[in-house]
């Protein structure tokens, strides 16, 4: 059982509503579901879709081929009809497209009249469609009342009470009439959680006791901004919308100093004005999480759509030489972990961490069966008041043998906390002798960067373990990736899927690049035009890859396309 | 005065004669009558020649990028409110590379005291026009003179109803020592514009200048009416006004943002504990 339901319509006809009611519907009874965006970058009009791929077995990256075309504008019907498999169904209000179409694809539902009958407002035909879809395929209707009760929470019973008989009416309808739905159901599992990428960041900076989060809105990075607003009561998070991306990073970086752990958030655009925050904090030792959620550049590019093309800004941005982690997950599972080891390295070392998204993985829902906390580090790397007050005097920026300087909290002692961006000695005041900063160069990049690059973890190996093709991806292509490998047996094809970008993780518990050299070909799939993380690779192992399969007009990956390429 | 040794820090690399001098004593006098301990109070500069401040008072530290001192500021202050948190930076860190987060801060209304060393000139980069350099002064770099007006901190500040605005003048010591004192004490972002010569680079606006100018605003004024204070504000060339010239009790961002209102948020981060229970409620939400 596998099937896609890909709902379109204009921007503002609720076409995300529909989706996300359906989509949560079904991983509550039980199924794996995926869902996809695209979508323009206009309040009104033009054309979006919502994707939603259901499935008994695990899923993870959108297909080509519809099974339910819900078209609430006529551009649905004719940019999709082709994506329809041959017992695909067109479903739609003749009404609201001011046109009828016969043939044994189309299923006509009066999802306006039936809304209207039930003496709701005419936006309520969005309820009915929701319903007609849940109909047509047969699953139960009960859990969409819950979502609706749940949705319309703060509205009164009388429209709660609308919206239930249009949902049955959809759903009744939709039952009745369609003669070509034979959709096969299989058992679900047990109820599922369905997370996208944002929120998954959200709720790893929660984990990890962030408390100050400031950015400036820029899609596709927003949506962290507002999963951490919608709970800055009750879990104590200051979230501050500043007036710049510089202001942004500056307040988030004053938070830290003041010993908070501190995040903020972008894309390109926006994190080109933070580069000289990141040299800041790069200078003054102060830990800061940043999530970087690209979208395709230069300059403004496409808003609203998908690449993986500023990992080599990332890595580079920020004048001088310092360290710096990088973080890419695959999907919102390790978007959570790796949220919360980005603020545990970077208190921890005192370094800039970023965890990079993209529009593709910030706007996707994934199912996963549950989330443990228990690995989770949950630890506190500032120094004990108690200590600090108990020595003669404290030095932010004493010289240790790990290059970590005790990181004391100003207010809470009796000491004195300096630091400064000119360079400075170990009290934080500014100097400007060689020795002094030959010693601090060492210090902060060379002695912390021994130990940070064993924190990192090694790449996600799949598939037989000698295969003749390694397929070499990182961040959000893991899914179709995944799925590619996985349903291409006969090609004895592996995967290796980096998630801790930079450092590249060391060799010593899994020799990946041994790996690669036994391969006759190895890809590297990424959205972008030049094949970054390839470069990346190259650069720190002096390994090449022999092949790339590169995608850089801003619509992500399908499965059948990935598999296509090979 | 008794009690400034405390404050005692770097030794200063400003120019001998500098009005940095005369602010930095009436600071520590400040700090001392108030009797504020070094480290309960935290002050950020950016760069510049009053961007070195903090080095030269013991205290908590964040020297930052030029410009950039308020919203790093902004930043401590939300994190621990019970601290007296200053950001001090020259007339181009404050009004020109800043000008955006100034603005911002007064909107805030932020409880950060920001202390201004207007010299009228770029004195760190050697002389160049600031936003401040009155129109026509000639330098190195404006050969024909400076061609744009002269921005009116004062006046800014009172458009933008800021919560305490004040100009004070490097050669009263004694009462830009009182200034400083009522800015700690208002609840709210202060703004408080210092004048004060650059000997090395500035020879229009000098000491002389100023003295000429220079008057204390009468104890009869009424800092409250913002339409007076704006045409005080607009007092500049012969007669240049010293003191108080707006203020209001709009409530301060920190009283208003109600995460805070039990204590500051320093200290309620690191209980895992009570996390982990908040975390198994959030995650119910996913279902």
């Amino acid at each position: 059982m596998d099937y896609t339901i890909k709902i379109g319509g204009e921007a503002g006809q609720g076409i995300q509503t529909v989706g996300d009611a359906l989509a949560k519907v079904l991983s509550r009874l039980g199924y794996h579901v995926f869902t996809s965006q695209d979508y323009e970058s206009r309040i009104r009009g033009g054309h979006n879709f919502y994707q939603i791929r259901v499935s008994d077995r695990p899923i993870r990256a959108p297909r080509r081929p519809v099974d339910i075309l819900m078209a609430f504008d006529r551009a649905s019907v004719t940019l999709h009809q082709g994506e329809l498999t041959e017992q695909g169904i067109i479903v739609y209000d003749p009404l609201q497209l001011k046109e009828s179409f016969s043939g044994p694809q189309y299923l006509d539902v009066p999802f306006v009249k039936l809304a209207t009958d039930t003496g709701a407002k005419e936006i309520v035909a969005n309820t009915v469609a929701t319903g007609a879809i849940l109909g047509m395929l047969g699953f139960p209707i009960d859990p969409l009342f819950d979502i609706i009760a749940g949705l319309l929470k703060r509205k009164d019973d009388e429209t709660r009470e609308q919206n239930r008989r249009a949902a049955t009416a959809g759903y009744e309808y939709a039952a009745k009439n369609c003669g070509r739905c034979a959709f096969t159901l299989r058992p679900p599992g047990a109820p599922k959680m369905l997370m996208g990428g944002n929120d998954a960041i959200g709720l790893g900076a929660l984990a990890a006791d962030c408390r100050f989060y400031s950015a400036y809105p820029m899609t596709p990075s927003t949506g962290i901004m507002l999963f951490l607003s919608a709970r800055a009561k009750e879990y104590g998070i200051i979230v501050e919308q500043a007036e710049d991306e510089i202001a942004a990073i500056n307040m988030a970086l004053g938070a830290s100093f003041a010993g908070v752990r501190s995040m903020t958030g972008t894309s390109g655009g926006g994190f080109a004005l933070m580069t000289e925050g990141l040299s800041l904090a790069a200078m003054t030792e102060t830990p800061i999480v940043i999530a970087l959620a690209q979208r395709p550049g230069p300059a403004t590019g496409l808003p609203t759509k998908t690449e993986q093309a500023d990992l080599l800004f990332a890595l580079n941005a920020g004048h001088g030489e310092f360290p710096r982690v990088i973080f890419a997950p695959g999907d919102p599972g390790q978007a959570v972990s790796l949220t919360a080891k980005a603020f545990d390295l970077s208190q921890k070392y005192q370094i800039p961490v970023f965890v990079m998204t993209d529009q593709y993985l910030a706007d996707t829902q994934w199912t996963m069966d549950g989330l443990s906390l228990e690995y989770l580090p949950m630890r506190d790397w500032r120094a004990d008041a108690g200590q600090v007050d108990g020595a003669g005097e404290y030095r932010r920026h004493a010289f240790t043998s790990t290059g970590v300087s005790p990181l004391a909290v100003p207010g809470k002692t009796r000491h004195v906390v300096v630091t400064d961006s000119d360079e400075h000695g170990e009290a934080g005041h500014i100097i400007e002798d060689g020795e002094t900063r030959k010693q601090m160069v060492e210090k902060r990049l060379f002695l912390k960067m021994n130990n940070i690059r064993k924190e990192i973890s090694p790449p996600l190996f799949l598939g037989p373990a000698q295969p003749e093709t390694v397929l070499v991806s990182w961040g959000s292509t893991y899914g179709v990736v995944r799925e590619t490998v996985e349903g291409m047996p006969e090609k004895k094809m592996a995967m290796l899927h980096f998630s801790e970008v930079f450092p590249l993780p060391g060799i010593e518990a899994f020799d990946y690049l041994e790996v690669l050299r036994r391969a006759k070909r190895t890809i590297s799939v990424e959205m972008n035009a030049t094949g970054q993380f390839a470069r990346l690779l190259r650069d720190e192992t002096g390994y090449s890859v022999t092949d790339m399969i590169l995608r850089y007009d801003g619509r992500p990956f399908l499965v059948e396309e990935l598999m296509e390429g090979l | 005065m008794e009690g400034r040794d405390r404050y005692l820090g770097e030794i200063p690399a400003w120019c001998p004669g500098c009005g940095n001098f005369s602010i930095l004593n009436a600071f520590t006098a400040a700090l001392a009558a108030e009797g504020i301990e070094p480290g309960r109070f935290c002050i950020v500069s950016g760069i510049g020649q009053a961007g070195k401040f903090p080095h030269y008072v013991k205290c908590n530290t964040f020297n930052g990028l030029h410009g950039r001192a308020i919203p790093v500021a902004t930043g401590i202050k939300l994190a621990n409110h019970e601290l007296l948190v200053v950001a001090v930076g020259g007339d181009g860190d404050m009004y020109g590379e800043g000008g955006n987060h100034l603005l911002h801060a007064m909107r805030r209304n932020i409880g950060v005291k920001v202390f201004v060393h207007d010299n009228q000139i770029y004195g760190l980069t050697k002389g160049q026009a600031s936003p401040t350099s009155m129109e026509g002064m000639v330098t190195k770099n404006q050969p024909f003179g400076v061609l744009s007006e002269q921005l009116n901190p004062m006046a800014m500040a009172v458009a933008l109803d800021c919560g305490f605005v004040a100009r004070g003048y490097a050669g009263d010591r004694e009462h830009l020592t009182a200034l400083i004192r009522s800015a700690f004490y208002h609840d709210g972002f202060s703004l408080v514009d210092i004048l004060q010569p650059c000997v090395s680079l500035n020879k229009v606006n000098t000491w002389e200048w100023y003295g000429n100018r220079v008057y204390r605003i009468g104890e009869d004024y009424d800092p409250r009416d913002r339409v007076r204070a704006f045409e005080k504000a607009l007092e500049w060339g012969d007669r240049i006004p010293i003191g108080v010239i707006y203020r209001n009790d709009r409530p301060s961002f920190e009283k208003r943002v109600p995460v805070i209102s039990g204590g500051p948020l320093v200290d309620g981060s690191g209980r895992w504990h009570e996390l982990k229970e908040r975390l198994s409620g959030s995650l119910r939400e996913f279902y």
